[in-house]
């Protein structure tokens, strides 16, 4: 349905005053900057500051020399310790997201049944802990997970084990961590797409001799489709890059590529080397972005 | 049939929200320990306030949550005014050039790991300082840009989404009345999609008062946030004097929070009352 908008009349002038701030902003400060990125991805490294060497450079009197060089993605290539982060943070942010479905879909659906009232006390019980600190959020699971933490004193108490478990710093605990954190992103717009259900389906499904799990597996599930999309690129495209979590919880073993671009950024200095894991990192990325936009677009338009 | 199926839903919900509150509540709990390792509770001398004392008197945190609270308010006023010029644009005018485009700039920045968008625009300033000596080094300024940056894509979605279920005869009779465009938009479409704004506001002000990876790589010396603090304390263990910030940090968001959305739900209540008195 096409809806004329009465601002329209405004002209072209007044449209483009209202979007071209915004559009500039994002412009200037957020897509320049990756032409930056990779531009500096192609320099070398170079004890100076900035640490890069300049791609332009005047090369006698009066010409320019470009010096591009993929020095620093072949590097990312043959050392295999980048090659191993990538695929780890792939394979982690897989993993998280799986358990943030399995985990987030009965919550949304339980929330989405519930009585009105209900619904909007259990709503503001999933968002209270998204609007309190990430950080802090995540420390509370080192006091949790720690040898003398409150699991292990918990369950010695009960003499389930009789010496402490070792939870923290490993992947164990990162999942846990990433798990906990990004489970209201998942929630939230599954519970949007949930909302609109028509519930009647189910019961049809039920009086023509559906068992409830194949009523859930043949009309719920198929209907969320959307919210299962976006929750789970919700989840998964950050949890990628993710650096906080695993600083925190994973130990130094854990090798994720957002925590090694930090490295290379922050001890090593390595600015370079920085902007190609980024760019690779984009370039993994991009094509799970556009898939949640178009997700998104199909979901708003549904809901015309 | 249908008890089983509640039965497991309603366990389902149980131990989904156990999984939520309990590091929360853990946090709250041993704030008012008195033992300095913190996870052991020291029964003789507990509950205390002596790490609420030790707290409030710690220079290196109140500084840098002054700097934060500073960077929070001016990223959330700013980025509300973009984030609404945005969402307003992208729900009202069907098509104009560039739509896509800024479509694709206020979703992206939603879901970019924070580690990529940190390091853009750190490089972005330095080069912008090689080329027009502005800006001079980083610090506050920088720092804010960094945030609303990607702050205000949040409050677009949400002003967007508001903008999308509203009812536009309200703007067209205005308009229809005489009202000039500019009128109607801050006589009826502003107070209508005040709600919106407000959480924008919050929401934008918290992104920013939380965030970690953006703030270290676009901030300067002398500059560091609470966050960049209490990941520096953190790193080395837990501190009783971050349990206590925590409990602080959860008290303040469970007021504000419970506050606007019953004041909005009241706003709300009011509203359709006066709707169901005009239409009578």
């Amino acid at each position: 349905m096409r809806i004329l908008p009465p601002l329209s009349k405004v002209g072209i002038s007044g449209r483009g005053l209202v979007v071209t701030l915004p559009y500039l902003w994002l412009l200037l400060f957020f897509v320049v900057p990756f032409v930056i990125v990779l531009k500096i991805s192609f320099s070398d490294v170079d004890l100076a500051i900035p640490p890069y060497k300049p791609l332009l450079e005047w090369v006698g009197q009066n010409s320019l020399a470009i010096k591009v060089n993929f020095n620093n993605y072949a590097f990312l290539f043959t050392d295999p310790l980048y090659v191993h982060a990538f695929l780890n943070s792939v394979k982690v942010a897989f993993i998280s997201t799986v358990l943030c479905l399995l985990i987030g879909y009965p919550i949304a659906y339980g929330i989405a049944r519930a009585t009105p009232t209900t619904r909007n006390l259990l709503l503001l019980l999933v968002v209270l802990p998204f609007w309190t600190s990430l950080l802090l959020r995540v420390y509370a699971w080192i006091g949790l997970l720690k040898a003398n933490g409150v699991i292990n004193n918990v369950l010695l108490a009960l003499g389930v084990i009789h010496e402490p478990l070792n939870m923290l710093y490993t992947p164990f605990a990162m999942y846990v961590g990433i798990v906990y954190s990004y489970l209201p992103f998942l929630i939230l717009p599954l519970y949007a797409n949930l909302e609109k259900m028509d519930w009647q389906l189910l019961e049809a499904a039920e009086d023509l001799g559906c068992r409830p799990w194949q009523a859930f597996y043949k009309i719920t599930l198929p209907l969320s489709r959307n919210g299962i999309l976006a929750g789970s690129m919700l989840v998964f495209i950050p949890a990628v890059g993710e650096f906080v979590i695993p600083a925190l919880l994973g130990g130094p073993n854990a090798l994720m590529i957002g925590r090694v671009l930090w490295d290379e950024f922050f001890s090593n200095r390595a600015w370079p080397v920085a902007s190609a894991v980024a760019i690779l990192l984009l370039i993994l990325l991009v094509p799970f972005m556009m898939w949640y936009q178009s997700v998104q677009a199909r979901e708003s338009a549904s809901a015309r | 049939m249908n008890y089983r199926r509640s039965f497991f839903i309603t366990t389902c919900l149980a131990f989904g929200f156990a999984f939520l509150y309990i590091p929360i509540l853990s946090m709250v709990v041993f704030s008012f320990n008195a033992s300095k390792l913190v996870t052991v509770w020291d029964a003789a001398n507990s509950p205390t306030l002596k790490w609420y004392y030790s707290l409030l008197h710690n220079e290196e945190i109140l500084d840098a949550a002054w700097i934060s609270l500073k960077v929070a308010v001016i990223n959330a006023c700013g980025a509300v005014i973009l984030g609404t010029l945005a969402g307003f644009g992208l729900a009202r005018f069907e098509q104009f050039r560039g739509r896509f485009t800024l479509n694709a700039m206020t979703t992206a920045p939603l879901v970019m790991p924070e580690v990529i968008t940190g390091l853009s625009m750190l490089l972005l300033f330095v080069a912008m300082e090689q080329w027009i000596g502005w800006p001079a080094g980083r610090g506050i300024t920088t720092m804010t840009i960094g945030h609303m940056t990607f702050s205000m894509a949040y409050v677009t979605v949400v002003v967007q989404s508001r903008m999308a279920t509203f009812d536009i005869a309200l703007e067209e009779a205005a308009m229809d009345l005489g009202a000039r465009p500019v009128k109607v938009f801050f006589l009826i479409t502003l107070p209508i999609i005040f709600p919106a704004i407000l959480s924008g506001w919050l929401l934008a002000f918290t992104l920013s008062w939380d965030d970690l990876v953006i703030s270290s790589f676009t901030s300067g010396p002398g500059a560091s946030t609470l966050p960049m603090v209490v990941f520096s304390k953190v790193r080395l263990g837990v501190s009783p004097e971050i349990n206590v910030l925590a409990t602080l940090t959860i008290a303040v968001v469970t007021v504000v929070i419970i506050g606007v959305s019953l004041w909005l739900t009241r706003a709300g209540k009011l509203a359709a009352a006066a709707a169901a008195a005009a239409a009578e």
